[in-house]
């Protein structure tokens, strides 16, 4: 039986019972349209979370005290904090050292109850210098930066982010009024614009001169030069010499601590690039937990399939008798009872894959407890999908087949 | 042992045919040490009680079982030792198998039911299929009913459309197994007319199994099975006649021949 006639009287057959043919199609179609639509807010959300990272500049480059065995520490800010000081962050900003480094922003931390009149709210502080604001690619929605001038003369001068200046001063104007930070008193120059969505919000954090954190809110003593840091943000001169300016740093830091060759680096330096790969390997897990879930709806929908073409083999007997009577071969009837679990999961799959592409479309910048849904929907994961389904009807369709083949032609024409 | 060598090779020839059945611990023999030949043009009856082996007979010149021991030559070839997928070719090409209960595919219509031999046979486009499917249901006198399924059709009808369909790929035997055991009188006389005409218009050679005395006395042989054996095997000299008895050894017929 050639191809064309095969694949009509499978579909004469699957014609036959179309309610039947209908639900066991819906399995597939459950299935496919979960993966496509999973593999969609999956790849959505590592494509909004690189993008959010990309808002901070791919040109900044981190540098953070601690050796390479402490680096999953990272987002815990955890190493020696003693290793790395002002006068390190100073030295990178040297043409001859580091022709590659723009801008070089220390920053250390210190945590505390910023209190107003009545209204207080814990803050997370950043003693910083002019140069944080554009390392960090944050901007000053009213008031003024953090001068230079605040940090040589250890002043007393706060720039809020947007929820503390909220939370505090509410509607009014913030500026030139008197806040107490763990109990110091600070005078509020600026306010930073929101930025809502991005990956490290500042709009919870207060900035002060990094030598008032140092002396004032961490108790520190010794001279300028030796103010610890707990990280130093560099961007280099342009994204193309980020690798660049990372080597620039390390041998200046190296030369500065007087490592020997065989001496581990005592600093961490990560790139943008770094940190999305880390999130990007992150969320790839997530993706394949989605797609795995999906799958797994898909395989269900197989086992469905197969259920109904062993019941269908049953009901058939006497037909599959009769053609084996007239000449059927065995692989005719088995490629036909294949073609009839092929077509349907194939089919099935078509209808699964504008499902799923509808959903993700729909889907697109849906609000789910306040969190925008981002999808994308990738051609490759349709075929994907399309060419799993196909695989999942011969998977499961070739048993049946088989027991309708190795059928025993007197005997199935005896069936009542 | 054949006399009438005249003739070319004969249509079914069994020497020695065994068939065994394994039925829990002992073994059934169902056919025992059968000889037969039936040349071309013969138009036989095989009768006896049930178990006697004729429906296991039936299955073996249908090609759907084969010998246990013996052999089977259909058209000059021992088709008893043929691979599953040579024992389709040659039900496909070389009989046509009539059955007691019709076996039409409920959903198809006659046409389509017809035409259901020559898909699995390669070689022919859908416009031969139908051409074909149509010559042999005008053969068998259904012209109005091509596109009629089964259930509208009156039994009758139905076992003329397996006729029809035993006979599009025109092959040189034909096998009937109880073709009249669901029919009235009226149709049964049809049924046996048609056969009757398949042979002696078309020159076909007819194998019926029958528990109707006469269905079988329309035949032009009977050969009477009982346990495994054959016990009879006689001559009608026409079908009004009576009946030659012939030794159970003398297979061979000079009148299947006239």
């Amino acid at each position: 039986m050639n191809a064309a006639l095969l694949l009509s009287t499978a579909l004469s057959s699957i014609g036959a019972n179309k309610l039947r043919a209908g639900l066991t199609l819906l399995g597939i179609v459950i299935g496919v349209s979960s993966v496509i639509a999973m593999m969609a807010v999956g790849r959505g959300a590592q494509v909004s979370v690189t993008s959010r990272i990309s808002d901070l500049g791919t040109d900044l480059i981190t540098v953070r005290p601690g050796t390479q065995a402490l680096r999953f520490a990272f987002f815990g800010g955890g190493g020696n904090s003693d290793v790395l000081s002002l006068a390190d962050a100073l030295a990178l900003k040297d043409e001859v050292f580091a022709p590659d480094v723009r801008l070089v922003a220390p920053e250390n931390s210190f945590s505390g109850a910023a209190i107003f009149g009545s209204e207080n709210t814990f803050v997370s502080g950043v003693g910083v210098t002019a140069e944080y604001l554009e390392a960090r690619n944050l901007t000053i929605a009213m008031g003024r930066n953090i001068s230079n001038a605040d940090v040589q003369n250890t002043s007393n001068v706060v720039v809020l982010g947007s929820e503390t200046s909220e939370s505090l001063f509410a509607q009014r104007n913030p500026i030139g009024a008197t806040i107490k930070i763990s109990g110091r008193e600070f005078t509020v120059v600026g306010v930073m614009e929101s930025q809502e969505g991005t990956i490290f919000n500042p709009d919870g954090s207060v900035l002060i001169p990094i030598t008032t954190a140092h002396y004032r809110m961490n108790n520190g003593k010794g001279l300028i030069d030796s103010i610890s840091v707990s990280s130093i943000n560099v961007l280099a001169t342009s994204e193309s010499t980020v690798d660049d300016a990372r080597t620039d740093i390390s041998t200046v830091l190296r030369l500065r601590h007087e490592l020997g060759v065989d001496d581990e680096d005592d600093f961490l330096i990560t790139t943008q690039q770094d940190t999305i790969e880390t999130l990007e390997g992150t969320q790839g897990t997530f993706v394949i937990l989605l797609g795995s879930i999906a799958g797994i709806s898909l395989l269900v929908g197989g086992i469905g399939v197969m259920n109904i073409m062993l019941v269908s083999v049953t009901e058939r007997t006497r037909e599959i008798g009769i053609r084996r009577a007239v000449g059927a071969k065995r692989r005719d009837i088995l490629f036909q009872f294949v073609a009839e679990a092929v077509l349907m999961t194939f089919g099935g799959g078509i209808l699964g894959v504008l499902v799923g592409w509808t959903i993700a479309y729909f889907g697109n910048g849906a609000s789910v407890d306040g969190d925008i849904i981002e999808t994308v929907i990738e051609t490759h994961i349709a075929f994907i999908a399309l060419a799993v389904s196909v695989a999942v009807g011969l998977f499961f369709g070739i048993y049946p087949a088989v027991r309708a083949a190795s059928l025993n032609p007197i005997e199935a024409l005896r069936h009542e | 042992m054949t006399t009438n060598s005249l003739n070319s090779v004969p249509v079914i020839e069994l020497t020695e045919v065994t068939r065994e059945f394994q039925i829990g611990t002992h073994v059934v023999r169902a056919l025992d040490g059968i000889n037969m030949t039936i040349e071309q043009g013969e138009m036989v009856a095989i009768i006896g009680p049930s178990g006697s082996g004729k429906s296991t007979l039936m299955n073996t010149l249908g090609c759907l079982d084969q010998p246990s021991s013996g052999s089977f030559v259909l058209n000059g070839q021992d088709v008893s030792r043929l691979s599953d997928n040579q024992l389709a070719e040659t039900r496909s090409h070389q009989l046509g198998f009539v059955f007691q209960s019709y076996n039409l595919l409920p959903r198809e219509t006659a046409l389509s039911n017809v035409e259901l031999p020559l898909k699995y046979s390669g070689g022919y486009s859908g416009k031969d299929r139908r051409a074909a499917a149509r010559k042999a249901l005008d053969r068998v006198g259904l012209s109005e009913r091509y596109d009629h399924r089964p259930m509208q059709m009156s039994g009758g009808e139905q076992q003329r459309v397996g006729i029809a369909r035993a006979l599009v790929k025109n092959p040189e035997l034909i096998l009937a197994d109880e073709p009249t055991g669901n029919l009235d009188t009226k149709s049964s006389g049809e049924v046996i007319q048609m056969l009757r005409s398949l042979n002696e218009v078309d020159g076909k050679t007819i194998v019926v199994v029958t528990h109707d005395p006469e269905v079988a006395e329309a035949m032009k042989r009977v050969i009477a099975f009982r346990d495994g054996r054959i016990v009879e095997d006689r001559l009608m000299t026409n079908s009004e006649s009576p009946i030659t008895k012939l030794n159970v050894d003398s297979s061979a017929s000079d009148e299947a021949s006239e």
